[in-house]
């Protein structure tokens, strides 16, 4: 059912981690569906200079993961928020039609990394 | 070179090479139709006549009790729902459990459509049910009761002969899913009081395609398949002689060696459970720890933390073919209805893995599996965002 390209990517994922000193952390999902996705960003003039995941989840949230994580280091916030799981999943070569849920998660938690990256420097620019 | 190993013989097995043999000249030499009265099909009907004695020798049953069908999910359709039709006019109850396979779920839910009540017994957090919750569930209104001997995902051998007695003493017919059963645990469907039993050849080294229900004689069902008159008229269709040879000969090697098998089966599984309880921290065994009311072939665990798609692919990497209770193996949103009837937390029944091991796994086999089942669980936990973070505190958000 997955593509030779999705078991690659499972089985030597790039970016696992988690950035300890992060400008950004975003979670999205839930054991109870079965998939949990973070990403931890590194953000420099707006430039996010390095990401990290961890997933509890199926092969292809694992992919979708490392995937999105590649992809958005070097780019502007701007445009990582921009990346859509079609691009993730098209890289990928694509998903089982009950998979392409899990590239979903990585597009949210990247914008949910986002999100608190923009909440923190507002933070700041507010003292 | 490449490791291939099985470990999921509850889903199916391979076909013996000596069962396969018995069934090869009656593709093409001994191919005539069971039906026909000239040489060719009277060659066939012996065969058939010779497999039916068997499987019947092999449950306790009479040969006029077998009828072959085309699988496990055929012989539940048409038990449940021909006894059920049979007896509409008096009463339209049917017990079951939650914890049977979907073919006897899913007839029970289709026969609902029909104006059925169907009463899904709960399990204990062991996989069993009780003879007196049966008894308890009956009322005037009750046909059938159908409860499965053993389960498919957790191993469970349920109580069907106090479950069967209670059948009996009420005078409501009593119809076994024994598709995990047959060749691995001892059947006699007089002493067991069963008035039914489904089996399904490739769940003991026989073909698949290839099933039979028993039904006891003076138990009136409606026929399933109308057509022809094979079967005494009950089932329509051309008879399968090379599954049916197959089939026969598949139950008698089984049913012979039980014993040999399963001493072999049960050690390689208690090694493995051993080991790995042993040496992977937060693992749950699901199904019940009393090894001998379970399969001795089924070892299930969820292991905390992670998801056990990840977990099965991972050991397909590796050459290690099991199959996972997660949703996402499924298909579909929700984990094993078998687990969460145990009272897994869903979280743990979206890890679960099940191996199921067989006549021809070997030690080696084993050690090899326990090595990369280490090494994948401690990959994946090292990707786990509920990992660590939660260790020693609430371990789910």
């Amino acid at each position: 059912m997955y593509n030779k390209k999705v078991m690659d990517t499972f089985a030597n994922p790039k970016h696992v981690g988690y950035i300890e000193d992060n400008d950004g952390a975003g979670k999205v999902g839930n054991a109870t569906c079965g998939d949990i996705m973070e990403i931890t960003i590194k953000v420099k003039d707006d430039v996010i200079t390095d990401a990290k995941f961890r997933t509890f989840g199926c092969a292809a949230a694992v992919a979708t993961s490392s995937v999105a994580t590649d992809m958005v280091i070097g780019m502007t916030v701007d445009e990582a928020l921009k990346l859509t799981n079609a691009r993730v999943v098209e890289y990928l070569e694509g998903l089982p039609p009950q998979k392409i849920h899990c590239s979903v998660l990585a597009e949210e938690a990247i914008k949910a990394a986002i999100e608190d990256y923009r909440k923190r420097q507002s933070e700041k620019q507010g003292k | 070179m490449e490791r291939r190993i099985y470990l999921d013989n509850s889903a199916t097995t391979y076909t013996d090479k000596d069962v396969l043999e018995k069934m090869l000249p009656y593709f093409s030499e001994v191919y005539g139709n069971g039906s026909s009265q000239h040489f060719f099909g009277r060659d066939a009907l012996i065969a058939i006549d010779e497999a039916r004695e068997k499987v019947a020798k092999a449950i306790g049953a009479k040969p006029t009790e077998i009828y072959f069908t085309s699988g496990g999910t055929e012989s539940d359709n048409w038990a449940i729902k021909g006894a059920a039709r049979a007896l509409r006019a008096k009463g339209n109850h049917i017990i079951t459990t939650v914890i049977e396979h979907p073919a006897v779920i899913q007839t029970c839910k289709s026969l609902e459509r029909e104006g059925f009540e169907v009463t899904y017994l709960p399990v204990d957090e062991e996989g069993f049910v009780t003879a007196k919750q049966v008894e308890n569930a009956i009322t005037d209104k009750t046909v059938l009761i159908t409860v499965m001997t053993a389960n498919n995902e957790v191993g469970t051998i349920e109580p069907i002969r106090e479950i069967g007695a209670v059948a009996k003493a009420h005078k409501i017919l009593f119809h076994t899913d024994a598709v995990q059963a047959v060749g691995n645990v001892p059947i006699d469907v007089v002493k067991d009081n069963i008035d039914m039993l489904s089996m399904s050849a490739h769940k003991f080294y026989g073909p698949k395609g290839i099933g039979v229900l028993y039904k006891r004689n003076g138990v009136r069902i409606e026929r399933f398949m109308d057509g022809g008159e094979q079967e005494r008229n009950m089932r329509a269709s051309t008879l399968n002689t090379p599954g049916i040879v197959g089939m026969g000969a598949a139950i008698e090697k089984a049913v012979a060696d039980m014993d040999k098998n399963n001493t072999h089966i049960a050690k390689l599984r208690d090694r493995f459970v051993g080991e790995v309880m042993k040496n992977i921290p937060d693992v749950r065994f699901n199904g019940t720890k009393d090894m001998n009311r379970r399969l001795a072939s089924n070892a299930n665990f969820s292991f905390e933390y992670i998801e056990g798609e990840s977990i099965l692919m991972s050991l397909d990497l590796a050459g290690i073919a099991v199959s996972s209770g997660s949703a996402c193996s499924s298909g579909s949103l929700e984990p094993s209805y078998v687990l969460l009837s145990l009272g897994v937390p869903i979280e743990l029944a979206h890890g679960s893995i099940r191996f199921s091991f067989g006549k021809s796994n070997t030690e080696e086999e084993v050690e090899y599996t326990l090595k990369k089942l280490y090494e994948v669980v401690a990959r994946l936990r090292e990707m786990s965002p509920l990992f660590k973070k939660f260790e020693g505190e609430q371990k789910y958000v």
